[in-house]
């Protein structure tokens, strides 16, 4: 049976749980293999959740570059094993790997897939998911990124052997390097793109401290807290919340917005999310056209009160 | 400094996008076509970088004849020419195929930066600047949301999943922008007067020196199989707030097994 090569997520040496859920799927596409760039990574999970073989490229040089790096190790990797396709999760890196490596491959590409089949044909949800794709990469290894949440991540342990990588960097992998890396604080929360629900707050919201009430329902919930672009513009939440055309694409199990009106671009971020629950005083607000459960009212009343509710629940 | 910057025309954001029956690819005809909203923070910071210190800024778009507007609305925001690759071959290119033809376009023509926007409204792939970077083989600046260029160096702030990084090349290089970087500029009525008389160059894939065969639907290394259009969903429940609302919520998402 082929391979199929799973680029690793990791951040500070934690597997991300797209990666999981890749692994999950490669099952039955091939053998699944995972691909570890970077250093100081717990390869556990990856052999917990069926990584036959792990490929671990360390070297130190690897991080302190844009993207090429990833690129030259996959790019070798596909060469010495002929893997039947590369599954790399679709963050706005992953798809820049994944569209480097089909040029330099010859390979077809597929983006933002929320399924890939047996035959390698992959499924896109386009169009703010009002309409279904089924594609199939026909030159090449096919290059498939797929969505975080769009699949369960289920353990099925396996051998997980460990293959060091040796890679020597191309100059163009070196050329755009790596000086500072500023991390915003995560406050605990699970990450946005992998929430399992996420509570957003919009220029409802009113100010920073208004997302306290957005951040306490959030916590009752265990969610993470997502933003408009309106909140983050006005700096009442910092950028890497924001849901959306040109902040994260979410598909959590639910999302809940409060004072958002639902313009497009935020649409794009959030409408394939499983189920959404609304709380806007405007009855006319675009946003309850998506919604499962809709509440016109003042967010200041609806929300507390939720939350307060949540935790009575809870016991 | 000599800046290129990208520039696509795409359906109108708030109309209704559909795939052709015939081919499968977007339905470019039934939709307004407008600059992609993201490009414009391209051409804005184009405009922004030569201002500041002299050059000079070339629109390029690929696309049918009438993609020649957004050309033109470059030209109007202030960019000095514009280059408009047109052929019938290109209909239904994929990301590879827009990024051979661009690369090919761009190549020693003296860019100091070619400047993308983040993304296609319409494709959404955000994949076009770094394939043109790997097809260039020169630094892939991408995601800036501040670029600032001292003789041959440039220096980005590149927005990433968990905050940003600083990131530092050589020019010539490619970057691509978002849309927390710059406020795009109206063109003025000066502007679009202007406009009127600067340069459109009309360039054919042969031009380019890329070969028709490498490019269009037929040519395209992914296909599309299928596609059908998503049933609507079923309206929702919604309530007005009678002090309960948050109550109502509550027990909703306790039907759901949320709670
Ligand atoms: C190039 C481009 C990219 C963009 N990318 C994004 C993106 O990634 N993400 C994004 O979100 N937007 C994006 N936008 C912006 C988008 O067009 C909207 O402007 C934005 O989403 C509006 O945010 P909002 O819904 O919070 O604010 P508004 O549209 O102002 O809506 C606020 C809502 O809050 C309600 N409200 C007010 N007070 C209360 C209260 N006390 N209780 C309950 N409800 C209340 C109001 O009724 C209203 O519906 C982009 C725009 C452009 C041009
Ligand atoms: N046909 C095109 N002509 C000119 N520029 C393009 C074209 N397609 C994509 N681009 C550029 O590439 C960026 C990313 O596009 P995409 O990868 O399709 O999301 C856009 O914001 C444009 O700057």
């Amino acid at each position: 049976m082929s391979e199929i090569l799973v680029l690793v997520d990791h951040s500070d040496g934690t597997v991300k749980k797209v990666t999981l859920e890749l692994l999950t799927l490669a099952r039955g596409l091939g053998q699944p293999a995972a691909v570890v760039i970077g250093s100081g990574v717990d390869t556990q999970p990856l052999a917990e959740y069926g990584a036959e073989t792990i490929y671990v490229a360390d070297d130190g040089d690897l991080s302190n570059y844009v993207v090429g790096p990833k690129v030259d190790v996959l790019a070798q990797l596909v060469e010495e094993k002929s893997p039947a396709a590369v599954l790399i999760a679709s963050s706005a890196e992953g798809k820049e790997v994944a569209g480097r490596l089909a040029v330099r491959l010859n390979s077809g590409v597929i983006t933002d897939a929320v399924a890939v089949a047996e035959d390698l044909s992959a499924t896109q949800s386009v169009f703010g998911g009002a309409v279904i794709v089924t594609s199939k990469v026909s030159t090449g290894t096919p290059i498939i990124t797929v969505r975080p949440n769009s699949s369960p991540a289920e353990a099925a342990p396996a051998a997980g052997t460990v293959v060091p990588v040796a890679v020597t960097l191309t100059d163009t992998a070196k050329a755009a390097k790596i000086t500072n890396r500023v991390v915003a604080q995560s406050g605990g929360r699970p990450e946005l793109t992998e929430a399992a629900v996420v509570v957003s707050g919009g220029r409802g919201v009113g100010g920073e401290d208004g997302f306290g009430v957005i951040e306490s329902l959030a916590d009752s919930l265990g969610a993470a807290v997502g933003a408009s672009r309106a909140a983050t513009d006005a700096g009442w939440y910092p950028h890497q919340y924001q849901v959306g055309q040109t902040g994260k694409t979410v598909a959590p199990q639910l999302y809940i917005a409060n004072g958002i009106s639902g313009a497009i671009q935020h649409r794009a971020g959030m409408q394939t999310s499983k189920t959404i629950v609304v709380v806007n005083k405007d009855p006319e607000a675009p946003i309850f056209e998506l919604a499962d459960f809709g509440v016109v009212g003042d967010l200041f009343t609806v929300v507390p009160q939720l939350t307060e509710e949540i935790q009575k629940r809870k016991g | 400094m000599k800046i290129a910057v990208c520039v696509k025309q795409v359906p109108d954001t708030w109309a209704e996008k559909k795939l052709t029956d015939a081919d499968r690819t977007l339905d470019r005809e039934s939709a307004d076509g407008v600059m992609n909203e993201l490009d414009e923070y391209a051409v804005e910071e184009a405009l922004l970088l030569t201002e500041a210190s002299g050059g000079e800024v070339v629109a390029v778009s690929m696309g049918p004849d009438k993609a020649e507007e957004t050309v033109r609305k470059a030209l109007q925001m202030g960019a000095d020419s514009g280059i408009h690759i047109v052929d019938d071959s290109l209909h239904g290119s994929d990301a590879i195929a827009t990024s051979l033809v661009l690369s090919k376009v761009l190549a020693d023509k003296g860019f100091d930066l070619i400047i993308f926007g983040s993304e296609s409204t319409d494709a959404r792939m955000s994949v076009v600047p770094a394939m043109v970077a790997e097809r260039l083989g020169v630094p892939q600046m991408t995601f800036a949301n501040k670029v600032e260029v001292a003789g041959e160096t440039l220096k980005i702030q590149r927005q990433t999943e968990y905050g940003y990084d600083e990131v530092e090349s050589s020019t010539p290089a490619v970057v691509s922008v978002v849309e927390k970087i710059n406020e795009p500029r109206y063109p003025s009525f000066k502007g679009i007067m202007a406009a009127k008389k600067k340069p459109i160059e009309t360039v054919t894939v042969a031009d380019a020196g890329v070969d028709a065969g490498q490019v269009g639907l037929a040519a395209a290394w992914s296909q599309v199989d299928q596609f059908s259009e998503r049933p609507p969903k079923a309206a929702g429940v919604k309530i007005e707030d009678d002090g309960s609302g948050g109550v109502k919520i509550a027990e909703y998402l306790s039907e759901q097994k949320f709670i």
